[in-house]
Parts: structure tokens; C-alpha cells; sequence
């Protein structure tokens, strides 16, 4: 499954436009990560518990969004887009979505 | 003025020396590895634009992505709330800002690196407020994504 971000995949012809696919995935930060990231706060700097936390997530939204592509019968995904919003304090939504299309 | 409030006062103010002191140079070290590594990154050409130039030479084309999570220091979050009240630019936030989206490049450039790419089209930069700063909790840190669509080309010979 090749993914890109851009409206066409270059060099490869687009066949046929299976549709719009989503994944989406809500994590919440555990309490280790928030004693850290609490002096962090003092201190400034990366929150690498974060980072590595949002990754994995960002990740698993993008799983999603490849299982029901492959639902489709795509064999990649144009257009992929993330949004992110806080759903409630200290959990996180990712979301990524892209259109399904299927290339020689 | 009790002794409670004493204790107040003194834990208030070493925690604003340490963000001052600690933060500062933490923020110092990370833009000089900034610097330093943007220089060694001019290698892959990035472009935000959607359309890639001469598709037909390219080889592989592939989502990539890079991620930052930065926190701001105690000193720079109270600073900034003193600014709320004057109003007024603020140029801490704006380092706090900058230094993700660079960082976030600069992962996002490394894993193109690793593809094998030359080039990076189409960047977009997504933001979000982990820990939002507001009256009760000021303390901000941000996250930004940086994506892109890294190009392979095929050789030349």
C-alpha cells in the first residue's frame, strides 16, 4: 500500500477512485508520562513521552485508515491528512484520512 | 505574612530561577543543534508545493513524517501571562513554536533520508496544544507534525 500526500502519486497512473477512508484513535497520557512531563514544564524542553506516545498513536490511526482501504480493494491512498483535537483534558484524538485509489 | 506563605514565595521564586537559568540553556543548546543539523540536511530538496516536477523520473514516492513535542519552561509561561495582561508580541512562544516545526522537519528529513529520497513535496504542518495554557495551568507545550510525500528519482544512467 503506498501512501502520499500529494494529489497523485508521481510517475504511477491512477486507474480508479475508491473513496474516502478514515482511521482515527484517542490516547491518554498515564500518569508516569505527566510527573515528567510536569518538570519538563519547569525546565522547558522535548517531552520525548509524548512524542513517542503521539507517534504510536499517529501510527494505529494510520492502520486504520490502510484496513478499510484495503476493504475498498485500494491499493494506495492519495491526499492523507492528519488533524488532531483534544478531546478531553489530557487525551488526545488523532485522525488521518486520505482517498483510496487503486494504481497500476 | 506567615510562614506558609514564605514557603510560597521562596518555592515560587527557585522555580522561576531554574526555569530561567535551566531553560535558557536548554533552549540555547537545542537551537545550536538546530542550526547544526539544517546545515547537514541540505541534501533533500523540500518543497510545499502539491504537483512534483517531472513525475515520469520518479522511482518511489512515499509518506513521511516527523513529530515534536516541545514544553516551555516556568520562567517563559509565567512571563507569558504577565504579557496577557499588557498584551503585546510574544517572542517566547514564537522560539517555543519555531523550535518544534524545526525539529519536526528535521525528523520528518531523516526518515526521507532513510527511503533513499532526494526530495520532499508537499509539506504541511499540523499543530496542537498537548497541555493548553490557560488562567488555572499556564504551562504550554506544543506539538507539531510535519508531513510530506519523499521522491525517489531514477538515475540517470
Amino acid at each position: 500500500m503506498i501512501l502520499v500526500n500529494t494529489e497523485t502519486i508521481p510517475g504511477r497512473q491512477i486507474r480508479e477512485v475508491k473513496g474516502l477512508v478514515q482511521g482515527n484513535t484517542i490516547r491518554a497520557k498515564h500518569l508516569g508520562r505527566d510527573i515528567a512531563a510536569g518538570l519538563k514544564n519547569l525546565v522547558g524542553g522535548e517531552l520525548r513521552g509524548y512524542t513517542e506516545l503521539l507517534t504510536e498513536a499517529r501510527r494505529q490511526a494510520i492502520e486504520r485508515m490502510m484496513a478499510q482501504a484495503q476493504e475498498l480493494g485500494a491499493n494506495a491512498i492519495v491526499n492523507v491528512r492528519f488533524t488532531t483535537s483534544a478531546v478531553t483534558q489530557g487525551a488526545a484524538e488523532l485522525y488521518a484520512y486520505g482517498t483510496a485509489v487503486t494504481i497500476d | 505574612m506567615g510562614f506558609a506563605d514564605l514557603f510560597g514565595l521562596g518555592a515560587f521564586l527557585f522555580f522561576l530561577a531554574l526555569g530561567f537559568g535551566i531553560g535558557t540553556w536548554r533552549e540555547r543548546s537545542h537551537l545550536a543543534s538546530l542550526t547544526r543539523r539544517e546545515s547537514k540536511s541540505t541534501d533533500i530538496g523540500v518543497a510545499n508545493l502539491r504537483a512534483v516536477t517531472q513525475p515520469e523520473t520518479v522511482e518511489h514516492a512515499e509518506l513521511v513524517m516527523g513529530q515534536a513535542v516541545i514544553a516551555n519552561d516556568y520562567f517563559k509561561t509565567v512571563a507569558a501571562s504577565l504579557r496577557n495582561i499588557v498584551g503585546g508580541e510574544m517572542k517566547s512562544l514564537e522560539t517555543l513554536m519555531t523550535r518544534a516545526r524545526r525539529e519536526a522537519t528535521l525528523r520528518m528529513l531523516e526518515s526521507a533520508r532513510a527511503l533513499g529520497a532526494t526530495e520532499v513535496w508537499n509539506v504541511r504542518y499540523d499543530t496542537s496544544n498537548i497541555t493548553s495554557g490557560n488562567s488555572k495551568n499556564p504551562a504550554a507545550s506544543v506539538e507539531v507534525l510535519a508531513s510530506g510525500t519523499a521522491i525517489r528519482r531514477k538515475s540517470t544512467h
